[in-house]
């Protein structure tokens, strides 16, 4: 399963690339796509991390991540790198958990 | 040497240095990818796989994340589709820049990412003769192919021997990764009201349908939001 998860999502990426240098200008073009294909990113990363943050498997809970994920923002709002951001979330849960401070 | 040739050489030196530098800061990402894949239950074959094959570093994370919350295969694929779509508007655009043919365009449209299309993009499309976009395109999406894949197996390798990963804040790790990837996106109060609307229908829809669906449920938000904003502006 793991598999077929890894090659048909990497297929399916290679033929939309592939895409965009074969079709006619027009269609990509037009505002409607454009503007859904710039939206797209942003729900759905935006709903990876509501679900990343929250939920576990189908049950919501507040545990560790929410502080990990307030630590992140911050260092975001002060445009930290990449790697800082996700190293001082991880920091943040990490010892929260350590403490037993938070589940 | 003609003056030409020195300012051609200058402006290489340039993109070149560019190209290497992207890389490098790429490969900070990569390395976390490495490290989630074999974290989340992935192989080190399978994590190296998506980073060889996909390579398309939002699709990649969205498919491990989508997996590790408990999502289906098949969500996971379509999930990481949805989010490549933007691939097939940069390689759009890139296209007759690229002027390429045969398998150099096989190529060039594996190598169609975020970075790659930005340093293209970034050039004065007529600079020495379109030599200036292309080189831009082809170093950056080298150095990036090259630098990510070999993070990713850094990452890979290295936590793939660790215990509990929750022990480490490895939930709370990915959930600050995608945080960074979008944020960056949100340049308008259109932009925030689709974070939050995704966010809040993913939520919403948790308690009720499989992990994997409440992520594309929440693709509505982007369908509806660019179909009625579009109209607006037309």
């Amino acid at each position: 399963m793991m598999w077929f998860a890894v090659l048909a999502g990497a297929a399916g990426c290679y033929v939309l690339k592939y895409v965009g240098s074969v079709i006619p200008a027009h269609v990509l073009e037009q505002p409607i796509v454009k503007r859904i294909v710039l939206l797209l990113p942003i729900s759905l990363l935006s709903a990876l991390v509501a679900v990343q943050t929250f939920a576990s498997n189908q049950t919501l809970e507040i545990d560790a991540r929410v502080p990990a994920l307030a630590a992140a923002t911050v260092a975001l709002k002060f445009k930290a790198p990449f790697i800082f951001v996700v190293l001082i979330a991880a920091a943040t849960a990490a010892a929260l958990r350590y403490f037993g401070l938070a589940a | 040497m003609n003056a030409a040739q020195t300012e051609w050489n200058t402006a290489r030196r340039q993109i070149v240095g560019n190209a290497a530098s992207i890389g490098f800061a790429v490969a900070m990402y990569g390395v976390s990818f490495g490290a989630l894949g074999t974290t989340t239950g992935l192989t080190i074959p399978q994590t190296m796989a998506l980073s060889l094959l996909m390579f398309t570093g939002a699709s990649q994370f969205t498919l491990v994340s989508t997996l590790a919350s408990g999502g289906t295969a098949l969500t996971a694929v379509i999930a990481s589709w949805l989010m490549g779509t933007r691939n097939a508007a940069y390689s759009m655009r890139m296209t007759p820049i690229l002027k390429t043919s045969g398998p150099g365009r096989l190529v060039a449209v594996q190598l169609t990412i975020d970075e790659s299309t930005a340093m293209g993009l970034a050039q004065d499309e007529d600079a020495f003769e379109g030599r200036a976009s292309r080189l831009a395109f082809w170093a950056t999406g080298l150095s990036v192919y090259l630098l990510w894949n070999l993070a990713t197996f850094i990452g890979a390798i290295s936590v793939s021997a660790i215990g509990d990963p929750k022990s480490f804040g490895l939930d709370a790790a990915i959930a600050a990764g995608l945080f960074a990837l979008v944020w960056p996106q949100i340049k308008s109060r259109t932009d925030l009201t689709v974070a939050f609307g995704g966010a809040l229908i993913a939520l919403a829809f948790t308690p009720l349908v499989p992990p994997g669906i409440p992520v594309l449920a929440a693709a509505l938000v982007s369908v509806i939001v660019g179909w009625v904003t579009s109209r607006r502006l037309s």
